[in-house]
């Protein structure tokens, strides 16, 4: 039954996830972190860290992990085949549509308004990723003296660093390295 | 395929295709953009099973279609190759890789992540991969801003509110965009 809800869960993020890696994570999160609470905020970014530096996208990572802790191995190809088959069926059917015609006009319209829409949902998803790395929730603390409280100055010091890097192209796997590094340093230290 | 050009596809086409797919799946780092020009380079330069514009028109059909871009583009290729079987055998040896790797990975992580050093070293990285979701944030909508159309702002701005400030389900919001694009923005020249 687990491996059953695993596929039909990860299937509709399949359907719904337009615009590539990124887009996919919005809703991995809303799905596995907030709806079912099979893995944590913290847990989630751990994945898109390793799959940052691991081959395969995060969308196959995220339903594997997701799977792997929920269900062992049978999750894991549950998650996984879940995720794809959306991807399948609509991919034949477009690709027949596509060499039968040679073009796909009217989807152009539906993928002008996803576009933005996805753009909304990354930035939405990044303002969580905020809130656990600064102050260790996954949403914002209400009111300063909650903010100040709650406010981690070490990884505010780590991520301004990474954005300063990224900003200016470093590769993305040593700016994660280098996170990883700095963060037992300055764990070390403090 | 609908044009009959599927020639004599045996066991060997079969298992050249798995091969080269699954060693270019499991040794990319940085999903589409980098293993879609390498499969490219297999299927059209190595051994001409596709042509080069045919592919860059799979692609582009790849990047549209929900799910993965990687793979959406190894079911679109397969496809192209040899139809349902060879979009089977390319997905397959796409996902296998990271479904092995992520399951290992994942035995690993219950075992590391409980280490301290190993949670001060996540800890850091957590701050790391948030900068790199902000940086690809700015970029997405910088872009968006210099199309300077005022409906897709409209789409974003609201979006963005409706799931960030009042936690409108995700998947009424994909929808709803959708429909607005597919009634607003049919005829807008893509970017």
């Amino acid at each position: 039954m687990l491996c059953l809800l695993l596929f039909w869960e990860f299937a509709k993020i399949g359907i719904f996830c337009v615009g590539g890696g990124y887009a996919s994570m919005p809703l991995i999160q809303a799905a596995v972190v907030d709806a079912h609470h099979w893995l944590s905020l913290s847990e989630f970014i751990d994945i898109f860290t390793i799959s940052q530096m691991t081959p395969g996208p995060i969308g196959i990572n995220a339903a594997t992990f997701a799977g792997m802790k929920v269900a062992g191995l049978p999750g894991a190809a549950a998650a996984t085949l879940g995720f794809v088959t959306p991807s399948f069926v609509l991919c034949i059917a477009v690709a027949r549509l596509f060499f039968r015609y040679g073009s796909i006009g009217a989807i152009q319209g539906l993928l002008n308004g996803l576009r933005p829409a996805v753009v909304a949902l990354i930035c939405a998803a990044g303002l969580s990723f905020v809130a656990l790395s600064l102050f260790g929730t996954e949403h914002f603390p209400r009111g300063l003296a909650a903010m100040q409280s709650a406010f981690d100055s070490r990884s505010a010091l780590i991520l301004a660093l990474a954005l300063v890097a990224a900003r200016k192209k470093i590769n993305v796997i040593h700016i994660l390295l280098a996170s990883g590094v700095l963060g037992i340093v300055l764990g070390a230290i403090g | 395929m609908a044009d009959g050009k599927n020639p004599g596809r045996g066991g060997h086409f079969y298992r050249a295709l798995f091969c080269s797919t699954f060693w270019i799946s499991a040794f990319t780092v940085g999903g589409g953009f980098v293993i879609i020009p390498l499969l490219k380079a297999k299927y059209v330069d190595e051994y001409g099973w596709l042509e080069d514009k045919e592919t860059l028109d799979l692609v582009a059909i790849a990047q549209s279609m929900p799910g993965v871009v990687a793979v959406n583009a190894a079911i679109l290729l397969g496809c192209r190759m040899a139809g349902i079987p060879g979009a089977l055998t390319a997905l397959a040896a796409t996902i296998l890789p990271p479904l092995i790797t992520l399951s290992v990975i994942a035995q690993a992580y219950e075992a590391f992540a409980s280490s301290p050093l190993v949670r001060l070293a996540l800890k850091g990285m957590q701050c790391g991969a948030t900068a790199l979701i902000i940086n690809v944030a700015v970029d997405l909508v910088r872009k968006q801003c210099a199309e300077k159309r005022a409906i897709p702002l409209v789409i974003l701005v609201g979006t963005f509110i409706a799931n960030f400030c009042f936690g409108v389900n995700l998947m009424i919001l994909i929808v709803i965009d959708a429909l607005v694009g597919l009634l607003c923005l049919r005829w807008a020249e893509p970017n």
